[in-house]
């Protein structure tokens, strides 16, 4: 899965998430200062994201991700498919 | 050795509430914690909260509730023969609230404990309060669930402070004829008991989005559990009524329980995260205003600290 598609899906999941239009999820963004997403909002979409996934986001990693870029990246290494 | 056991059913026939006179909504909290009331709605469906006074403790308000609903159940004090109250607010371990609740409800026949199991302390009570009944070992039995968390609050510590709130709820519990009182589910797990715990200055503290993600993620088969013990679908439900500690915990649990026929508790919207005291006031008040009327099913949930959790499906009084 090229880091596209994720970033496709993951704009999919966050607008289901939060009613953010998938196009602005893009790498550079902020979860917090961008989009102003809380954190509970990140854990509904990290819940969707491992199930989209079948992927495990530990809390302790959840956190460590900022960006749109830092889950695109963390998807992609933990090898994920569709 | 006898053991009578009566083959008999249990119900609620009878509720209470009690919520402090004081409120303070998002507007009154302190400045100090930099935050404001679409902030706190936002994130939390959390408006305003009871805060007991001074005068108010876990026993003068349990002891309202009780009061309130022993009368509503039309039962003479004397034949209670239990009184479990669930708190976690008690200043001090002993004595137990639940003898001085006895006591000052006239209940002067009954047995009397204090139960600790957190937010989830009334749906265990009753669980208690239902098998007691069953059992024979009690008549009639009330359980409380009474709170004042404040004690326990940071009053700088935004993701605690924004969430609770004081008050207390009871139930009566009777003997039935029909069930009216269904199977308990519960369980715990200790291996997270430091996601809601205390500072070693004593004030309540918890992992806010973690709370969330494990109730949002683990409570849904509980539920299914609930009802499958009651023999009861989700679509039989005329009320849900989860512990109100966050309206997005409640939101996303009613998504997934799918009853589709129920009304859903929205008391934390008034009331805060009332802790145990939480589900019996989000209970009397659907009936109070008249959004369950007498022998419809609702479906109790409460969970918290330890991690514990306890629900029932119950009939409605």
């Amino acid at each position: 899965m090229s880091d596209q598609d994720i970033l496709t899906a993951l704009g999919e999941i966050v607008q289901e998430a939060t009613g953010i239009p998938a196009d602005r999820v893009v790498p550079a963004a902020s979860f917090t200062n961008d989009l102003d997403i809380d954190s509970l909002s990140m854990v509904e979409i990290a819940t969707m994201a491992e199930d989209r996934f079948s992927v495990s986001i530990p809390d302790s990693e959840l956190s460590k991700l900022k960006t749109v870029a830092d889950v695109v990246d963390f998807l992609a290494k933990a090898g994920v498919a569709v | 050795m006898k053991d009578p056991a009566p083959a008999r059913h249990s119900r609620i026939i009878g509720l209470g509430e009690h919520r402090p006179s004081h409120v303070m909504t998002n507007h009154d909290l302190p400045a100090t914690l930099d935050t404001n009331d679409e902030w706190i709605q936002q994130r939390t469906g959390i408006a305003r909260r009871g805060v007991a006074g001074p005068e108010e403790t876990p026993v003068t308000m349990a002891t309202e509730a009780a009061r309130k609903a022993v009368a509503d159940a039309g039962v003479d004090p004397a034949q209670v023969g239990l009184v479990v109250l669930a708190t976690c607010s008690m200043l001090q371990p002993i004595p137990g609230g639940s003898s001085q609740v006895a006591t000052a409800i006239g209940a002067t026949n009954a047995g009397a404990y204090d139960l600790n199991a957190a937010c989830a302390g009334f749906c265990y009570g009753l669980a208690a309060a239902s098998d007691a009944v069953r059992l024979g070992s009690a008549e009639y039995a009330v359980v409380i669930g009474s709170e004042k968390i404040t004690n326990w609050i940071d009053w700088s510590d935004r993701s605690s402070a924004i969430l609770f709130g004081d008050g207390a709820g009871a139930a009566v519990v009777g003997p039935s004829d029909t069930p009216g009182i269904g199977p308990v589910v519960f369980g715990s797990d200790g291996t997270a008991s430091g996601l809601i715990d205390m500072t070693e200055a004593g004030r309540l503290r918890l992992d806010g989005p973690a709370v969330f993600r494990w109730a949002t993620t683990a409570l849904a088969e509980v539920m299914v559990a609930i009802c499958d013990a009651a023999g009861v679908a989700p679509s039989d439900l005329a009320a849900f009524v989860p512990h109100q500690a966050n309206l997005r915990i409640i939101n996303a649990l009613a998504r997934q329980i799918g009853a589709t026929n129920a009304v859903i508790a929205q008391d934390v919207v008034d009331t805060g995260n009332t802790s145990a005291a939480s589900v019996p006031l989000a209970l009397a008040r659907l009936r109070r205003e008249g959004a369950v009327t007498t022998g419809d099913l609702a479906l109790t949930i409460a969970f918290g600290s330890g991690l514990t959790w306890a629900g029932q499906i119950v009939t409605i009084p």
